[in-house]
């Protein structure tokens, strides 16, 4: 069974949500933002929210945080790391992930369902999800658009490292070429803005978001 | 004792110091007499914010001991941070609305944003952990600049404190009328589950136990707040009253929120108050008041901002954020540590006495020394002089021409901005963190809240046409009830409990006491005959601009109980072919109507509610809600049924619709058939006997056609309109680009 680890921050908004969606396909629990240890952990988790008020810039304070230098570590010795919306703002800034996620076109906040569309990218969090792919998942934030200079972004797609895109005319922050979440070279850490764990019962919204969940207790067993 | 050496509120000098601080001559000699000399400016600041409309509540409260509090599921009720019901497993709902209407009218964004902040402290105060939070608005017409401007300002502090705090914003309304002008509307709701045996009240008790500041340092934000903004007129000189307001940090909120449930949980403290309007003068004398105890609070302990703050200034400032404690001694240290751990502050700045007395001091010397009773209930209370206006004390303002086609006032009713999607306002708020999202902005009636603690959910809606209290201060505030519990009826909800934001003008002049008066009135009959408690609110009265009073609004949050939430219809129309019926006893009328104001027509009165026919009606539609036959549900109001049609079509649905039978109730008026408005109307989709069942009760039960297709076709007669869904989802989604224009 996959042991997942939820970073919690001061200001972090949908670490629980993330613990849900975490013990749906496996056993989860918090980790402190103090906390160095990730022993027994397989799959680490940095989700929603505001870390540390996101007052500099969002997720830039996070990644000095002694959880954050531990997850560093954790991702270099191929472990997995989904960073989900202020997630992938801390992986981006710790350079985890290559690019940055700047303010929405629109500017303001914005709270919507959307397509996304899988790319069939090598990830341990995508083997559930074939290329071509739709996947219905919630998107909220302000500061969401993707951005990589010209010479990346080729080495990106070149490198299959664009994981998920919005799907065409849904893009909700005007992210370069649709971009909603890229993984690293190993594939090992993925991020993306839409909340996959906002998208696990059907109650509440859909369930396309658990496949990326499963995928890794797949890929465990 | 001498007030000189403490400091004193900074006044011109060109009248008493009471009547600059908002004190009647009447007041002031009132206090001198209850403490039995002159107050120092120290004593003499506590007194004007305790004895302020704001907090004392003292042209409303005797008004307000006409509504019923009681009832079986009351966990707590009036007098407590919020109110509180029983929603079964040993868990309760907290909520409560309240108001931030002036500041929020100077400085729309941080107005907001505060007001949210306020409402999350008055629920975690409790040991609930919010869950949600609702908020109605009032401008004025969408075309106006200023509207555009507090608009913008003011959903973007909502969004922005709750986007960042991590409650999700999952119902509301905005209405857009002219009287709202100068003096904006901004209500929150807030609503927090908890453990019932683990909820904690505001009372300080045991003697010798330590009080303790938690949050953020005490700043020069907001000083006089309550008295200066919230208790008196907006006028044209409010650009200097911007530093009156307060300034939000939602990341200290959110620190300072786990960090009070973290205390609860580990029963660390003895009772918790948050910090408000009039700042630790309130907070301490209302909960050593409620406990029947004494308090001692030393300024010099309390973590500031700004050095060189006098006594006085301490004592009053709305610095946001802060929480007070009551804590036995040998926790204090406990307490401090888990505030550490939550990077918040924390300090211990007095003590519980014996004394019946609230002490100001200054590294040890008193500064203050006030009799809790005098201050806290002391205040007198005034009777209102009402007096109804012979006429419409209002303005006309007329937007259609005349001579227009039922086809051309559908489109101009739906994209009024009253009628008009709200998704512009809505998509700036986090409406699904926490996972409880059953039912979201516009996808139902009421919104719909997952409580996994118990198995069941919650229903949750904010309403409140003040248009239609002006009209009819009675009827219109009956009709506020009726709407909320309408709407949870179409979510298979039934109402638990009650909060409601009265939002008027200036008491002290007759038509606007007329209007409160008689709407409290409304109120109470509506909630007695109901049998819905009363847990909690909030009166924000002197809303008026230089034009003269806002529409008296009445706001009700209604909070309450769906078994089931898989089966809680949502409001749009689900398949084709499938019945339509109108329910229950609506005799739509054009007086009040959305059209009859874009004709410039309005005046008084309204029909008067059955309420027990529409109770009645209500409990049908609910039962069959819970039920899961029906397809869609949604309440007959503003625009009629007209309306209510096209935006059950939304969903890409149409339907053809004959309401002859409707129009025979009206006696045979087309337009007030097709556009009037009134209480205790459903419009239900789903199997044509399930709907024909519902008239075994008594209900009554008109099938007026089927849905499907691309148009909206309804004949009332020999009036008919026919408008393809296209059209109408463009008129009623116009409301964005008009703001964004």
């Amino acid at each position: 069974m996959t042991s997942w680890g939820v970073l919690q921050f001061p200001g972090s908004c949908d670490e629980r949500d993330a613990l849900h969606a975490c013990s749906l396909a496996g056993e989860a629990r918090l980790v402190w933002h103090e906390e160095r240890d990730l022993n027994g952990l397989d799959a680490i988790v940095v989700p929603g929210g505001f870390s540390y008020g996101d007052y500099l810039r969002a997720g830039a304070i996070a990644r000095f945080s002694p959880a954050m230098e531990a997850v560093a570590e954790f991702a270099g010795g191929g472990g997995p790391v989904l960073g989900i919306c202020n997630g992938f703002q801390v992986l981006c800034e710790s350079g985890l992930l290559p690019g940055a996620l700047l303010q929405n076109e629109g500017i303001r906040f914005l709270c919507r369902q959307v397509d996304l569309v899988a790319t069939g990218a090598d990830s341990v969090f995508l083997h559930d999800i074939e290329e071509g792919e739709t996947l219905s998942v919630p998107v909220k934030h302000q500061s969401g658009r993707f951005y990589a200079p010209p010479e990346q972004l080729d080495e990106l797609r070149e490198r299959g490292q664009v994981a998920l895109r919005y799907a065409p005319g849904q893009n909700p922050n005007g992210s370069v070429d649709d971009i909603a979440g890229v993984v690293n070279e190993a594939g090992n850490v993925l991020g993306l803005m839409p909340h996959p764990e906002h998208a696990v019962d059907s109650l509440t919204g859909s369930t396309d978001g658990l496949a990326l969940f499963r995928s890794l207790a797949g890929v465990a067993a | 004792m001498s007030g000189s050496a403490q400091g004193s509120p900074a006044l011109t000098g060109d009248v008493s110091p009471h009547r600059e601080l908002g004190l009647t001559d009447d007041e002031y000699t009132r206090i001198c007499d209850l403490i039995e000399r002159e107050p120092n400016g120290v004593e003499l600041a506590m007194f004007s914010l305790l004895w302020s409309e704001h907090c004392a509540y003292k042209h409303s409260r005797k008004l307000l001991r006409r509504l019923p509090t009681e009832g079986e599921r009351v966990v707590m009720g009036p007098g407590e941070n919020a109110g509180a019901v029983d929603v079964g497993d040993g868990y309760a709902v907290a909520f409560k609305v309240e108001s931030h209407n002036h500041p929020s009218a100077v400085e729309p964004f941080q107005g907001a944003a505060t007001g949210v902040g306020g409402i999350l402290r008055d629920v975690f105060a409790l040991g609930a952990r919010p869950i949600a939070v609702l908020d109605s608005l009032r401008f004025g017409e969408v075309e106006s600049e200023r509207t555009r401007f507090l608009l913008e300002g003011a959903v973007g502090g909502i969004g922005h404190y709750g986007n960042s705090i991590g409650v999700p914003t999952v119902g509301g309304e905005i209405y857009f009328e002219e009287p709202y002008e100068q003096n904006c509307l901004v209500n929150a709701m807030c609503v927090g589950i908890a453990k019932a045996d683990d909820m904690v009240r505001a009372a300080a008790a045991g003697i010798g136990n330590a009080v303790v500041l938690m949050g953020a340092a005490t700043g020069r934000d907001g000083i006089g707040g309550a008295s200066v903004l919230a208790s008196a007129e907006l006028d044209s000189a409010d650009e200097g009253k911007r530093p009156t307001v307060q300034i939000g940090d939602p990341f200290e909120e959110s620190k300072v929120l786990e960090c009070c449930l973290e205390l609860l949980k580990k029963g660390l403290l003895v009772s918790l108050q948050d910090l408000g309007a009039a700042g630790l003068t309130s907070s301490a004398a209302e909960s050593a008041s409620a406990g029947g105890v004494g308090i001692d609070v030393d300024v010099a302990k309390v973590p500031l901002r700004e050095a060189d703050m006098e006594p006085f200034e301490i004592m009053v400032s709305e610095s946001q954020e802060r929480m007070l404690g009551i804590v036995e001694p040998g926790k204090v240290t406990a307490v401090r540590e888990v505030c550490a751990k939550w990077q918040t502050g924390s300090a211990e700045i007095g003590v519980v006495t014996d004394s019946g007395r609230f002490r100001i001091l200054r590294d040890g010397e008193p500064v203050g020394d006030i009799p809790l009773e005098a201050l806290v209930d002391g205040c007198p209370l005034y009777d209102l002089e009402p007096a109804a206006p012979a006429d419409w004390i209002y303005g006309n303002s007329k937007t259609l021409g005349g001579g227009e086609s039922p086809d051309e006032l559908l489109l101009s009713l739906l994209s009024s901005g009253n009628i008009a999607s709200k998704r512009w306002a809505f998509e700036q708020y986090d409406s699904i963190v926490g996972s409880r999202t059953v039912r979201g902005p516009e996808g139902a009636e009421a919104a719909v809240l997952a409580l996994p603690e118990t198995g069941r959910a919650i229903a949750v809606s904010i309403d409140g046409n003040g248009r239609r209290v002006a009209c009819d201060p009675h009827a219109g505030a009956i009709e506020a009830v009726l709407e909320c519990v309408q709407n949870l009826a179409c979510v298979g909800a039934e109402p638990l409990g009650l909060t409601n934001c009265l939002n008027f003008g200036n008491p002290e002049r007759p038509a606007q006491a007329w209007q409160l008066d008689t709407a409290i009135g409304g109120l109470a009959e509506a909630c007695e005959k109901l049998g819905i408690p009363v847990v909690g609110g909030n009166v924000s009265l002197y809303n008026e601009g230089g034009d003269g009073p806002i529409y008296p609004t009445s706001v009700i949050g209604l909070v309450g109980d769906v078994p089931d939430p898989e089966v809680a219809p949502g409001n749009t129309f689900e398949a084709a072919g499938e019945a339509i019926a109108i329910v229950g006893p609506i005799r739509p009328e054009l007086a009040g109507s959305e059209l009859t104001k874009q004709r410039g027509e309005l005046g008084m009165g309204l029909p008067a509610a059955d309420l027990d026919a529409v109770a009645e009606s209500c409990l049908a539609v609910r039962e069959a809600a819970r039920s899961g036959v029906l397809s869609s549900a949604r309440d007959i109001s503003d625009g009629g049924a007209a309306c209510a049609l096209a935006e059950a079509a939304m969903g890409g649905i149409g339907a053809t619709v004959d309401i002859a039978p409707l129009l025979e109730r009206c006696g045979g008026n087309a337009e007030a058939t097709l556009f009037g408005e009134g209480c205790g109307g459903f419009i239900l989709s789903g199997p044509h006997e399930t709907l024909t069942g519902l008239a075994s009760g008594g209900v009554e039960v008109l099938i007026v056609g089927e849905t499907g297709g691309q148009r909206v076709e309804i004949a009332a007669g020999e009036a008919s309109l026919s408008v393809p869904i296209t059209e109408a989802a463009s008129a009623w989604r116009s409301l964005g680009a008009r703001i964004d224009a």
